[in-house]
Parts: structure tokens; sequence; C-alpha cells
């Protein structure tokens, strides 16, 4: 896979993106790992509360004296999580329609275009945030229909609006890049050979996108991320005593008060998640550099 | 002049960065100029934090503490507490009691007006009661008029005419009311603002409308003179009321949230904090230090409500189950911390006369063998249910709490938490549309009575579907029995079946009173058993009244 | 010009319908009509208080009767605030929120294109990277990080500025701030990128090559066409503000459109939703077509069509 080397060969030469990977990844691992390594559970309440690190809990306690360490970590799951899937969901409908788009040319495309224009300058987040309002139990209720009672509704509906945020951009990448592709000679001669369209787009067109979607996929993700935040920050998001990064930085915008600091409340989190985004967007801005020479430094 | 040209090159960036900036500087001036008129508030002589955003400021349908301190400073009933928070003349300015206690006679003061200088009369009262009676107005407080001579038979709509009610004004400064037993707290009422009147004209001419400033009109200490939804509210002294305040202008903020509260305290943009759920819990133990904590202990509950028309709370076992695994000191040392007494029982100590029954005690072996045998062993199959809760820091806090601990001692899961800005789950708990509800309440007069009357059958606050018809029969008793010590034993009774042995609600801990204030700047705020603090009784220490 | 403005006018009628009668059918539709009860309330009053409400009819009847209403102007009662009118409360809180938008708008102006055109001025070298690295710092921390952080130095340790609220001029600076500091990021870097590719084309370096003065080069002709990324950046930079909004009016307790909305949202009043949503779409396809207006007056060479 050529996209897979070039990316390795980027890494390797530039130790700062290196950093920036190996951050990603080990943010991922503890996410997986982490909170079953505590030895706290994330929902525990305790008589400990808000207490400031110490060898019992390194990053200290919250209100309801639960361990702060593991709700970060906890919560990293979820906003990793909401993220990755949501990315998904971004990136099936983006690259689909951008490939369609392209592809067909002509009206469609424009009419394609047209509506993407329009979605572009809708408040997106703001309808998200009245569509997982509203549609919260019907979803709660559908979800026990089928069985999966489990899941927590709010995350499905986050996972699918958040991603249905997203994907504008993407298309309008995927559909400009295929526009190019098409008129190149081994499509051509595919096209002339006679082979159906599915195929020309999923066995030829796709692979020689995949660079551009790599580089945008790191781009959605620090952005669904921080729109999930957003909404557990306003309350929309996760809700107790499950965590997600927002839900906690909230926690710790709420105990700032002028007689004691609880730092680490903020801190924690915040600068967890914060280091996250940087290292994504850092990482998404070099692999920008060499598999999309067209794209703004 | 000849300049190189990277100094040329340099001059032109500044030249043209500054143009820039000043081009920016000038709009956003602009901006500043045209909308921060519009929204710069206006400056007061004193700043309260209410808690929230009151829910409405018609005294007759007002439940909630915050609305009604609101109310209590636009309007005056026939009498008004002072400073100490004892009972002072108020509209009526005298009054005569009938030795049997059935009639009392009120002699309105002769200057008596409305804030647009019309007079205020006794038939002003008359018809204000008759709004507050009558069921088209839907008060959850109407109760309050049924001591009247057929005030129960109108407030429900058994009788259509007002006139055979207890309540008279044969001249305009004279009210005649009749009640059907000698109620010893019916005068405490005469200052709650249920029993204050309404200018019924502006309600009549404005509709809905009557409450926005400038079309309210009222009798009380302040006018309402500029009401920003979520912003703040500005009262402006009455004029026409028949004493002087201290304070000319009163900002009221609805500030929800205790640490911002805590916050603009410090910073000084807030003078006084009254409500305990504005003062964030996890700080009181260092506030207590500080000069400005002010404790004042007062009659107040919180306690959880059942809705037990809902699955699973019409069973007995799982409301009794779930009582009994609270550890309430858990919560009174963690979340709320000031010190607050656990609550076994409903009514809080105060009332030296009143002995209450022992109440249900922390057993969480005996709450899991119940559970158990109600059909939920370990928590497995407990039905999907939700706790309502007013979105305040300290409910809240209670309520995550609370969740966890239903959790830890029972196994349940499915417990979800419903949390609701003040006003929306004031109207929310009015409809019982939970399964659960995080509540409380204050007293409104010294006596077991405001505590308990509170559940009977389709009581207007009873809002837990509840009934008990021996409940209701014990009250009615209680009321025509002259003896005090076998009233108080009938009211232990009333409460032996409402928190022992029917459990439509669970009492959690008692309210201990929080204020904040600067001594030098706030004065004439005394602890009294109903947390009645008349803003119009505030005055700064300088200027003492 | 006329066509283009008339094309997307007639296309913001039918986008703006669908947007708020999906908010206002989604609202409805959701359980917890305010006035359903368990309580014992005489059914006549509970048909006067519905149609004093707006509530009474199928969900249906309700939209027809919003939508004629709406057509008048008349945004209805809030569910929330049953004495005011969406009209009332949109007229108190849309300065506020227009004072706190616009101002962090010209704040992320007034930091971004002079720091992203120093950066592309002194390409590559050390200035460059450090700036690039503080726009990616602006753009990685939340708005909701950065704010408590100030907050908790500047209100709480320094006590320089107040740390909430709404209502005197030193309550503007935090909030302004933070709401400003991830588009002056997405400014710079947009506006370097911009000046850079401006500064390769092939008529500058003409122009270069026949001796024209720097300055004259950068600022005549370079600044007009790099500007352009940066008039369609607005349209999205607007809408990210009016979004990045709700979450600083939160934070610092101030009395704006986006509180409101929160609070619609959650205490289930369509009227308010609805009215919000009109008002922040109609803005943001308004100032989409300002913008494509500006750029296809700027350069005619840039086809819309």
């Amino acid at each position: 896979m050529k996209t897979f080397q070039i990316v390795l060969r980027t890494l390797v030469q530039k130790p700062w993106l290196m950093l920036c990977a190996g951050i990603v990844i080990s943010v991922v691992l503890l996410a997986l790992i982490g909170p079953h390594l505590t030895g706290y559970n994330y929902a525990a309440i305790s008589d400990t509360s808000l207490q400031s690190p110490s060898f019992a809990h390194w990053f200290g306690t919250d209100l309801n004296g639960r361990d702060l360490l593991t709700r970060t970590l906890y919560g990293a799951r979820m906003s990793l999580l909401v993220a990755a899937l949501g990315t998904f969901v971004s990136l099936t409908v983006g690259v689909s329609y951008g490939m369609i788009s392209g592809y067909m040319g002509g009206r469609v495309d424009s009419i394609m275009m047209r509506l993407v224009e329009i979605l572009y300058s809708l408040p997106s987040l703001i309808l998200v945030i009245i569509l997982v309002a509203t549609l919260e139990k019907p979803v709660t209720a559908a979800l026990q229909h089928l069985w999966l009672g489990s899941i927590p509704p709010r995350l499905v509906l986050l996972v699918v609006f958040l991603g249905l945020t997203e994907w504008l951009t993407m298309a309008r990448i995927i559909r400009g890049q295929t526009l190019v592709l098409k008129e190149q000679a081994f499509i051509q001669a595919s096209a002339a050979l006679g082979q159906a369209h599915g195929r020309l787009l999923f066995r030829h067109l796709l692979p020689n996108l995949s660079g551009i979607i790599l580089v945008y996929l790191t781009l959605t993700i620090p952005a669904i991320m921080i729109d999930e935040a957003f909404l557990s920050f306003l309350g929309l998001g996760v809700q107790p005593p499950q965590a997600s990064w927002g839900t906690l930085i909230a926690d710790g915008a709420g105990a700032i008060n002028p007689i004691q600091l609880y730092w680490w409340l903020l801190l924690f989190p915040g600068g967890m998640m914060t280091m996250t985004l940087l290292a994504l967007n850092f990482l998404g801005d070099g692999l920008r550099d060499t598999l999309d020479p067209r794209g703004k430094k | 002049m000849n300049a190189s040209p990277a100094s040329r090159r340099r001059i032109s960036a500044a030249y043209i960065l500054s143009a820039w900036l000043a081009g920016i500087l000038a709009l956003a001036l602009a901006f500043f100029y045209f909308f921060g008129g519009w929204t710069l508030s206006e400056p007061a002589d004193l700043t309260i934090c209410n808690g929230d955003e009151p829910q409405t400021l018609d005294p007759a349908i007002i439940t909630g503490q915050l609305e009604g301190r609101l109310a209590l400073a636009l309007f005056e009933g026939l009498t008004t507490r002072n400073a100490k928070g004892d009972l002072v003349p108020g509209m009526a300015e005298s009054w005569e009691i009938s030795p049997d206690g059935l009639t009392y006679t009120f002699h309105i003061r002769p200057d008596a007006k409305w804030s647009n200088g019309v007079p205020l009369t006794a038939d002003d009262f008359v018809q204000s009661w008759e709004r507050t009676l009558n069921p088209v107005t839907a008060s959850q407080y109407a109760y309050q008029l049924y001591y009247l001579v057929n005030g129960e038979a109108y407030g429900t709509g058994k009788l259509k005419d007002f006139s055979q009610v207890g309540v008279k004004a044969p001249d305009p400064h004279t009210l005649i009311v009749t009640l059907t037993h000698p109620t010893a707290f019916f005068l405490e009422l005469t200052s709650f603002q249920t029993l204050c009147p309404v200018y019924l004209p502006g309600i009549a001419k404005y509709g809905s409308n009557w409450m926005k400033p400038p079309n309210l009109v009222s009798n009380g200490p302040y006018c309402l003179k500029v009401w920003r939804l979520n912003d703040y509210i500005l009262l402006e002294a009455n004029p026409y009321y028949w004493r002087k305040v201290a304070f000319q202008r009163i900002k009221v903020l609805p500030t929800s949230n205790a640490t911002t509260c805590l916050n603009l305290f410090s910073s000084g943009k807030l003078d006084l904090i009254l409500d305990k759920n504005s003062v964030p819990a996890s700080l009181v133990d260092k506030l207590r230090e500080k000069p400005y904590f002010h404790a004042n202990p007062f009659g107040g509950t919180a306690f959880v409500r059942y809705n037990v028309k809902r699955k699973p709370f019409d069973d007995l076992r799982v409301r009794k189950a779930l009582a009994l695994a609270i550890d309430k000191e858990d919560i009174v040392r963690k979340i709320t911390r000031a010190g607050e007494p656990v609550a076994d029982t409903l009514v809080p100590p105060g009332n030296k006369d009143y002995i209450p029954p022992e109440g249900p005690k922390y057993n969480p072996e005996e709450a899991r063998r119940l559970l158990a045998e109600a059909g939920y062993p370990g928590g497995r199959g407990f039905p999907n249910v939700q706790m309502l809760y007013a979105k305040r820091s300290t409910p809240e806090q209670v309520a995550i709490e609370l969740q966890a601990l239903w959790q830890r001692e029972l196994g349940i899961t499915s417990i979800t938490l419903r949390g609701q800005e003040w006003k929306v789950y004031l109207n929310t708990q009015s409809l019982i549309d939970f399964d659960l509800c995080l509540s409380a309440w204050v007293g409104d007069y010294n006596d077991p009575q405001t505590f308990l009357d509170m559940f009977v059958t389709d009581g207007g606050n009873n809002l837990t579907g509840w009934s008990n018809p021996t409940y209701d029969h014990l009250l009615d008793q209680s009321q025509a029995i002259p003896d005090p010590a076998q009233r108080m034993k009938l009211l232990q009774e009333m409460e032996t079946i409402l928190v022992d042995q029917d459990m439509p609600i669970v009492p959690l801990y008692y309210y201990v009173g929080i204020s904040l204030y600067r001594n030098e700047k706030v004065a004439g705020f005394e602890p009294n058993f109903v947390d009645d603090h008349r803003w119009g009784a505030l005055y700064p220490p300088e200027k003492k009244p | 010009m006329t066509t283009l403005i008339l094309r997307r006018l007639i296309l913001a009628i039918p986008t703006l319908f669908i947007v708020v009668s999906l908010t206002f059918l989604l609202m409805r539709w959701a359980p917890g009509n305010p006035f359903s009860n368990e309580r014992k309330i005489p059914p006549e009053i509970l048909a006067e208080l519905e149609k004093q409400y707006d509530l009474n009819g199928t969900v249906t009847s309700q939209y027809l009767r919003y939508m004629g209403k709406l057509v008048h102007g008349d945004l209805s009662i809030s569910t929330q605030y049953r004495n005011r009118t969406v009209n009332d409360i949109l007229a108190q809180a849309l300065p506020v929120s227009v004072l706190l938008g616009g101002l962090a708008y010209l704040l992320a102006l007034m930091i971004g294109i002079p720091l992203g055109a120093y950066a592309a001025v002194r390409q590559d070298q050390k200035a460059d990277r450090l700036a690039m690295l503080a726009a990616l710092l602006g753009l990685s921390v939340p708005s909701f990080v950065l704010a408590p952080l100030l907050v908790m130095l500047f209100g709480v340790k320094l006590h320089w500025l107040p740390v909430a609220g709404w209502g005197s001029p030193d309550q503007i600076i935090l909030p302004v701030f933070c709401l400003a500091i991830p588009f002056a990021a997405a400014i710079a870097r947009l506006t370097r990128g911009s000046l850079l590719d401006v500064l390769n084309l092939d008529f500058i370096r003409t122009a270069r090559a026949k001796g024209l003065p720097e300055e004259e080069v950068l600022y005549r002709h370079a600044l007009k066409i790099a500007i352009l990324p940066l008039i369609s950046y607005s349209g999205p930079a607007l809408a990210g503000i009016l979004t990045g909004s709700l979450v600083i009016e939160t934070l610092f307790d101030i009395p704006g459109i986006g509180r409101f909305f929160i609070n619609s949202v959650l205490n289930r009043d369509p009227m308010m939703s609805a009215g919000v949503i009109l008002v922040f779409s109609a803005f943001l396809l308004f100032m989409n077509l300002v913008s494509d207006v500006l750029i296809s007056l700027l350069d005619r060479r840039v086809k819309i069509e």
C-alpha cells in the first residue's frame, strides 16, 4: 500500500511527527486498558472527596470521591470512541457523496454541490443539539426493541449526528480529487473496457484517494472530539455517572471559586484533551504536507 | 528624502498595520456603543442573589421560596414581618380577634395605596382572595384559604357563590374574616404571599402581560422596574408605600450556580446571598471562618417524593427498600456539609410542643430483603425510573449521590437523573410527571401542620398521588380539637402514618440556612423559623431605621 | 450579480423553512407536553390553558398556526416564560450576543491577520515556525478549557478581571477574548497560506522582476487576492462564533441568545428553539451571501456560477 509506506517514511523522517503519533497511540492504549488498571471504578463514590493528587489518587478525586485518573481515562475512552465512530460515519457519507458527485459530473454534480453549500452555511452543531435532545426517547425505545438496550442512546445519537456534521469538507475535497482522477488514463481505459461503475469507483478510484482521505481523517477526528466535548460540557452529551472529557472539564470549570483552587479537576482532563488534540492536529498538518501538496500549511 | 528600500518597506508595513488596527478599533467602539447601551445594566444599592429565574410573580400561584421572596418585596398582605421575623401590622394597621377565635376584624390603614397612587381598599382583599380560591386560577396553595368559612367549598368548585365565603368588606377600610375553626396560625398566614392582594384592574387590562414592568402595580415596599430574563430584576422603592425603606434600588440576580454566586460575591458584584443552595457545599467548612458567613437555622426539610401511582413505587416494599438504603449521614457529611441534621421524619425540630415519631432508620440489609421480596433481588429487573431534581448545585450533587448509593446498596442501575431548571422543575413536579423527585419544604408558619397538611388526598402540594383517608380524617379532627396537647398527639399520629407506615416520601435532612453578607454593607437580616427575610426590612448599618 | 443574489435568496427561503419546520416538529413531537399531567386539573381549565399557550389541537394544526404567525413576524409565546413572546426575548438577548460575537470576530481579525501576514513574510524562519505553533495551539485548546484556565488566573488568583456576569465593561474582556482565540488562530493560518500562495503566483513574480518596489507588490496586488479566502472563511467563522458563544455564555453566565437556546432545548420550548434557529440560520445565510458578493466584486476572475 503506497500510502502506508509514504506515511511511515514521513514519520521516520520527521521525529516530531513520530512523537505525535506516539502520543496518540499511547492515549488510545491508555483509554482501552487504563480504566481497568487503576484499581478504581469510574463510578465508585467514596468518602475522600476533593482530594488533591496523592499516591493513592494520582489525579486527585472529585466531589463525590471518585478517582479522577480513572475517570479521565474512562473519559478518554468515551471521547475517542465517539470521535472514531463519528469519523467513520463522516468518512462513509463524505467519501461516497464526494466520489459519486465527482464521478457523475455535470448537472448531478452541480446539484449535489449546491446542497453541500447550503448545508455548509447552516449552524450544524446547533441543529445537532436539537436532534440529540429530541430524539433521545425514541432512540432509547428503539434500542430496547432491538435488544441493544445496554448501549447508551446518547452515544448512538452523538456518533450519528456529529458524523453528519463533519462530512461536508470531506465530500468537497473528495469530489475535487475525483474530478481530477476521472480524467486520468487508467480510469478512462477501465471505463472503455466496460467495467461497471461500482467497480471503477471502489476498485480503482478509492485506493487513489486513500492519501487524501487519511489527511482529512486526521482533521475530522479532532473536530468531532471537540464537538462531543462541547456538547458534553453543555450537558447534552454523555450523562452521569459516565464521563467524557467534556463533562470532566465542565465539573472542573464549575468548581472554580475564590476560596480553594481545585486545579486538578480542570488541569488533568483539560490537559490530556489538549495534548491529544494538539498531537492529532500536528500529525494532520504533517501528513497533509506530504500527501496533499495542494493543502495549506 | 531618499530612504533605503528596507526602511521604506518597514515604514509602509507599520503604516498599513496601524491603519488596519485603527479601523478595527473604530468598528469595535461603534459596536460597543450601539449594543452596549442596550445591555449594560443599571446601578443599584444592594445586589441580592435569589437562586434562579422566578417561575412567576403572581402571589396567588407562587409555591417556591425564591418567588416568594420577590413577591413579598412587591406585595404586602394584612400583616408583614419585621427584621426579626415577628409579625407586625402591614396593610392592616390593627385588628381584633373575637373571643371564640372565629372572627377577625382587620382595619386597613387609611393611607394604603397601590404603586400607581390608587388607594387600596378592603375590597381589594376580597377580590384577590376570590381569585386565589377560584378553581380557574389553579393555585396549588389555595388551601391556605380553606380555613375560611366555605373556603374549601368554593375552592373545590362545589360552591359557586363567593359571597357565602367568610370574608367581607363592609366598608373600604374594614375587612371581616370568619373561620370554620379557631386557627392559631391564621394571622401568620395573612403575611404570606398567597393572601396578598393584587391589582385586579391591571390584570383585567393587560392579561398575561400584567407582570411585566411597567405594567405591574404593587402595594409593597418595592416596584418592579426592570425584569430581564436570566439577567437581572431591578426593584425600586415604592413611593406610595406607607414606610420608608433603606435601600432604594435592589438588583436581584438569578444566578443558579453556587460557585458563580460565590465568585460574584467575592468580587463585590453581589452583596447578599440568602439561599443555602447558592453557597457551594464543599466550601462551607472554609467559609465558616469568614466574617461574612452567617448561619441562620430555620424549619425546612429536604426529602424524596415517590410517585405512588407508577410502578414500581406503587409497592410499599419498594418504597421502604429505597428509603432504608439511603445512608443519610453520607449525604450530609459529604455533599451538603453545613452540619445538617439527618432527618428521619418530615417536621423539623424547632417547635417545643411537638414530639415527632421515631421514623425509619438506615438499614441496608432490611432494604435488600424487602427489595428481593418485591421481586427485584439484587436490583435485577428493576424498571427504568427517573429521578427529577432542580438543576441547582446542591440538589444536583445530592441526586448524583443518591443514584450512586442506591446502586451500591441495592444493585439498582436503572435509575436515571433528570435535572431541570427551577421553574420547569416546579411545573413538572406540580404535574406529578416523575417517578422520584428530590423535593424540599420550608415551613410557612411555626407549626407542624404546615408540613403535614400538604399530604392530604388531592392536596395542592401533595404531588405524590398518595391518599390515605385516615390521614385526612386525623387532620380534620386536629383542626377541631381545642386542647393543644391533644392536637399535637393527633399530628404525631399523622406523621407516623406518613413517614413510618405508608412512606410516600423519604425525609433526608433538615436545612441549615447559610447566608453570606458583609456586615459593613447589610444589616437587618436575622434568623427566624420560617426563613422569611423581608427585603424591605434590610438596611445599611449606618442608616438604622 | 443580481442573478446571484436572487438565486441565493430564492434558495434561502426553502432552506429556512425546512430548518425551522424541522426544529418545531421535532420539539413538539418529543414527549413532554408542559400540560400533560397526572394531577387533577379540571378539563375545561386544561383546555383553556392549552389554548392560551397555543398547545391545543394536533401537532399538525399547531404547526400550521405557528407558521401562519411566523409569516407575520410573530414568533409566538415561549412555553418556558409564559408571559413573554419569543420576539420579546430575542429583543432582549440579541444585542448581548451581537456585541459578544461581533467584538470576538473583530478581535480575531485584529490578531489573526497581522500574525499570519508576518509569518508569511518570514517564511520558514524561526518567527514563522513560532507563529504557526502558536496558531496550532490556539486551535487545539478548546475554548471551554482555555476560559476556565484564564478565569482561574486572571479572575481568582490575580483579581484583575471579573469571573462571570454581564453588565459592566470589564465583564466583556475575558469572554470576547476566549471566544476569539480559535478563530484568530484559524485566520492566522489561512492568511499565511493564502499570502504565500499569492506571492508565488506568476504575475507577482513578473512584477518583482520588473523592479516594482516590494511593498507596492505586496500591498497593491498580493493583498487583494490573498484576502479572498479570508472573506469566504467569514461564513464558517461566524457560524463557529455563534456556536462557540453557547459555551462562552454558559461559562460566564451571559444572558445572550446561546443560553436561551440551550434552555429552550432542555426545557422543550419549541417556539423559542424554532425562533433562535430561524435567526441564526437567516443571519448565516445572509452573511454567506454578503461574502460571496464581496468576493465576486473584488475579483472578476473568480466565477461563482
